[in-house]
């Protein structure tokens, strides 16, 4: 019998792939998010208002991840913007070899913007980096507020939440302050945007936030 | 059910090792997985069991060590488990957090023959 100590990292190919996409991106100036929810919780509506909103000033692009279909892709191509469609089959997440594979598919000297649409779930893809500058959360208020407790990783490796929904806060028992109270808990850092995407109510502030993130970028301010 | 590729990954480097130092069967995996990670042990053992069949790490028994959320206040020194997951100084109630563990997702050591 023999002992070897091994001390290796269980992800560490994802994470070489991961920080090369990130020296890629970063060569190409395109400012990458890590788009992640519950399914359902209005990511790919967040996209299109983010499209309409910002496209004219900014180039923005769109990787798309879904276990099955080409739904989003669809709906997000109408917008006229390049997206992106990768097919898990099955895998409850992206990782970084998927995000390389994209590559091929996208003209990213042109973009300013990469958005990462992950696979609906709130585990898996807050383990595995894509080489994106930041992820962001999407948490809507019929998901209730207990969600940042029961799965704190997301919450703790985004930079940004997005609590959507928030014209049905009226009729849902679900408490804002339960949500930010224990989401800041986890993540005394993590920058909260109140919006619906319904009604528009609060999308400028994550605009602002969006334009700022890509403009520093672009000044050449490291971002991870 | 990302388990399935953390399984996979924990495979390829324990099978690396397997070829490195010429062990023909693997016996035990230790393995440290931080509290902070969303992996399931009981998900790890049962897919890393299923794909290990018919490699030399076939039915090798994988011990996990759970590693708690350990944090460390940057304003006042104080170091302390982030009980539930708070992320703030329960001493100066300070925000300026560095995580010191709970994030492992670590292959330890190897025993085999």
């Amino acid at each position: 019998m023999v002992k070897i100590p091994v001390v290796r990292e269980i992800l560490e190919v994802n994470d070489r792939i991961a920080e090369e996409n990130r020296a890629i991106f970063r060569e190409n100036g395109v400012f990458v998010l890590n788009l992640m929810s519950s399914p359902g919780a209005g990511k790919t509506s967040l996209l299109e208002r983010t499209i309409d909103a910002l496209h004219e000033e900014i180039q923005i692009g769109v990787i798309e991840g879904d276990i099955q279909t080409s739904i989003d892709a669809i709906r997000i191509s109408k917008k006229g913007i390049p997206a992106v469609q990768i097919n898990t089959d099955d895998a409850c997440h992206l990782d970084g070899n998927m995000i390389r594979a994209a590559f091929d598919s996208l003209d990213l000297k042109a973009l300013d913007l990469l958005i990462i649409e992950n696979v609906g779930n709130l585990v898996c893809p807050a383990e595995f980096d894509t080489g994106e500058n930041h992820k962001v959360v999407i948490l809507s208020i019929p998901e209730g507020d207990d969600k940042p407790a029961k799965y704190p990783l997301m919450f703790h490796e985004a930079s940004v939440l997005l609590v959507n929904k928030m014209d049905l806060l009226p009729y849902i028992d679900c408490s804002l302050d339960v949500i930010k109270e224990t989401s800041m808990k986890i993540n005394p850092h993590l920058e909260i945007f109140e919006v619906s995407c319904k009604t528009q109510e609060g999308l400028s502030n994550w605009y602002d936030w969006l334009r700022q993130k890509v403009h520093a970028f672009k000044e050449g301010e490291s971002d991870r | 059910m990302h388990e399935v590729s953390i399984a996979e990954g924990l495979l390829q480097i324990v099978l690396d090792e397997v070829k490195k130092h010429s062990i023909s069967k693997v016996r035990v995996v230790k393995l440290k997985i931080g509290e902070l990670s969303g992996v399931q042990p009981s998900a790890l053992t049962f897919c890393f069991d299923l794909i290990a069949k018919d490699t030399p790490v076939e039915g090798a028994d994988l011990r996990i060590d759970m590693v708690p959320v350990k944090v460390k206040c940057l304003d006042c020194e104080d170091v302390f488990i982030a009980e539930d997951h708070s992320f703030f100084c329960p001493d100066c109630s300070g925000l300026n957090i560095e995580l010191m563990s709970g994030r492992e997702l670590h292959v330890q050591e190897i025993e085999g023959d």
